[in-house]
């Protein structure tokens, strides 16, 4: 039923397409424009932003690094309070336990919050084919689930359709799965919002189950936190009977009083607000109040491999705010689809490559889709110094290719240069065609390469050849 | 090997030659500039909520006027009646969430507020009842006494137990998802009212 990101070429190739698109391009700049504009501004109130950065990646590494001990306090504290733990190696395992849990419950429909951890692992498909609806009750999420489409952004996934194409999609397809659309429809925004609410209201007060993800996971009081704005959060979180919440392994806290920066950072960076609507939080069961079963998935799915690379384990403490999109000159002009995840943007060129590792050409591609500019880390709340880890993923990249048989142009420019560079002899000799072969090069050029490059113009001599000449004599230009 | 041995392994395999810091992380803090009760009004007011102010004695007469004429209105167990006297009213008992969407309007109080964000939070005890009653009907009116408010996140953690059920209300339900453009009212309470209480100190 829903599309799928397995398949999408190569970043350059998705690019490319999607450049040009020019109503994309057009809907993503006034997007990010917009949001960057917002956040600027509440964020310039704060006076200890800077400290409150760097307190929130202490947190964060401190949690990293003493994750097992931290996890296990989480199960420990989860148990105590009347929830039960899963652990899930992968996808396929943490699907397995949501189906079982509907499965047991005899549920054929559950509602959802919005969850990107629940994208990742596909949930949605395994639950269609076990014959479970999974209800999306994000708005966002529920104009891409209808659209049959991908999300494009973190935050606002739906950010590239417009109002004219969400109030198609509603009228198309919510009869089809629901309380149809109202006669007369119009694309305002407010009428298309009341349209959401109508058809997803009978669902939430009959919905049997529910599922959500976490922004944080308190490991001493076993607290999970949604952090959301429309209310669907808090109707899947306390109208069913049944919750399962699949969290990944890094989004453990310490401490209650350690989600204080967070809590700070996060609303300010994401939609830039002061907070947002409304946050629920809750540990385990409460009797007489919400869902008297609980149930807690821990997801590694690659979160452990990131976690043993020292310089990409900073990824992990993405608390998903979505402030490096929006700042992205490549992200601005390209938006999400050309990503090929569920992560775009900056995050996404860095997290999908740590938690999968390199081997598959789309996402090897993903290092390579930044000029590096380093907008990125001065907007991340949590200081991850993502232009560091993109350099060093495109090393590993170039590691895992070393031993092709047959090299990249790149690496036979590569070891060429280092041919040349090995002795003084070779690199005079060398030095004598540069002339020719750089005017060879404009002439004919390489055309990948000088696309979007000008080889410069050779000079007239070499530096050698210049000081031989006149001696060194600094009078005398070269 | 099970798969919560496995992934402890691998994490702690990941993690051998890393050393783990046990002391916790203290957060920068802004001094409170200027009075709490003032900055929050100002903040909640700033999501559109609509913000009173009464004394100790008016808050029968502010909450019958926060509500339209005839408004069926659900209130916690441990409200005081005299609050809603002479209001259609009906305790929530274990209201079921279809009864609950009948109803027109709630009335709570809440465990404390945050001055800097515009934040009311509710730990759900008997005087601000349980989560759906705040959620399902379409009228939030909430009662804020003067010395709940604190200055900013750190303070109302230090106050809350996470023990219970939290949710942190700022303002209305809101969504910007269509073309950015923030709209009011989701899911959530589509209008919320709130009732500073100048309680004496």
């Amino acid at each position: 039923m829903s599309a799928t990101f397995v398949g999408m070429p190569p970043f350059p190739e998705a690019a490319r397409g999607a450049l040009a698109d020019t109503q994309l391009r057009h809907n993503l700049a006034h997007a990010t424009a917009t949001i960057r504009e917002k956040r600027a501004r509440v964020v310039a109130e704060v006076d200890e932003w800077e400290e409150l950065r760097l307190a929130g990646a202490a947190v964060k590494d401190r949690v990293l690094r003493d994750l097992d001990e931290q996890l296990v306090r989480l199960e420990e504290s989860l148990v105590a309070r009347g929830a039960t733990v899963h652990w899930a190696r992968d996808a396929a395992e943490a699907n397995r336990v949501v189906v079982d849990v509907a499965r047991r419950h005899g549920v054929d429909e559950v509602v959802k919050v919005k969850s990107m951890v629940t994208q990742e692992i596909g949930l949605n498909d395994a639950l269609a084919a076990e014959g479970i609806a999974a209800w999306e009750t994000d708005l966002a999420e529920l104009i891409v689930q209808l659209g049959e489409d991908l999300p494009s952004h973190i935050l606002v996934p739906a950010i590239h359709r417009n109002r004219a194409e969400i109030r198609e999609i509603f009228r198309r397809r919510m009869g089809q799965v629901g309380r149809p659309a109202p006669d007369g429809l119009t694309d305002d925004p407010a009428v298309l919002a009341a349209a959401a609410r109508q058809h997803l209201r009978e669902k939430f007060l009959r919905a049997r189950m529910a599922v959500s993800g976490a922004n944080f996971a308190v490991a001493d009081t076993g607290t999970l936190v949604v952090v959301e704005s429309e209310g669907n959060g808090r109707m899947c979180l306390t109208l069913p009977e049944v919750l399962v919440s699949v969290v990944g392994i890094e989004k453990v806290v310490p401490t209650w009083a350690e989600l204080d920066p967070l809590l700070r950072l996060l609303p300010r960076s994401s939609t830039g607000e002061r907070m947002n609507p409304y946050t629920s939080t809750w540990s385990g069961v409460t009797p007489g109040d919400g869902p008297q079963e609980v149930h807690v998935v821990l997801l590694d799915n690659g979160r452990t491999r990131a976690l043993a690379d020292d310089i990409g384990r900073q990824a992990l403490r993405c608390i998903r705010c979505s402030a490096c999109l929006n700042v992205c000159p490549v992200y601005e002009r390209v938006g999400g689809h050309a990503y090929g995840s569920v992560y775009p943007g900056p995050i996404g060129a860095i997290l999908n490559p740590l938690l999968k590792g390199t081997g598959d050409p789309q996402t090897d591609s993903l290092p390579y889709a930044s000029s590096l500019c380093g907008a990125c880390f001065e907007a991340c709340p949590v200081r991850i110094d993502i232009p560091e880890v993109l350099v060093h993923l495109r090393s590993k990249v170039v590691d895992a290719h070393r031993h092709d048989r047959v090299p990249k142009p790149e690496a036979v420019a590569m070891r060429s240069a280092a041919w040349a560079f090995g002795r003084q002899r070779r690199l005079r000799l060398a030095e004598r065609f540069t002339g020719l072969g750089v005017g060879i090069g404009r002439r004919i050029g390489v055309a990948r390469w000088t696309s979007a490059r000008d080889l410069p113009v050779a000079p007239r001599e070499s530096f050698r050849a210049w000081w031989r000449r006149t001696d060194g004599r600094l009078d005398e230009a070269p | 090997m099970s798969a919560r041995d496995d992934i402890l392994g691998r994490v702690r395999t990941a993690l051998a030659s890393v050393q783990p810091d046990p002391v916790p992380v203290a957060s920068p803090r802004a001094a409170p500039s200027g009075d709490l009760v003032d900055l929050f009004a100002e903040r909640v007011a700033d999501y559109r909520a609509t913000v009173v102010h009464c004394p100790a004695d008016g808050v029968e007469v502010a909450v019958a006027a926060a509500l339209p004429a005839g408004a069926r209105v659900v209130v916690p167990p441990a409200l005081p009646a005299g609050l809603v006297a002479g209001l259609d009213v009906v305790v929530d008992e274990g209201l079921s969430a279809t009864e609950l969407d009948r109803v027109d309007a709630v009335v709570t109080g809440c465990r404390v507020a945050i001055a800097e964000t515009g934040t009311i939070v509710l730990d759900h005890e008997p005087d601000q009842g349980r989560r759906a009653i705040t959620l399902v009907p379409d009228r939030h009116v909430c009662i804020v006494r003067a010395d709940q408010v604190v200055a900013d996140v750190p303070d109302a953690l230090a106050v809350l137990d996470p023990s219970r059920p939290l949710t942190w209300i700022s303002g209305p339900s809101a969504t910007s998802d269509i073309e950015l453009d923030r709209v009011e009212g989701v899911h959530g309470p589509r209008a919320l009212h709130v009732i500073v209480v100048d309680a004496p100190i």
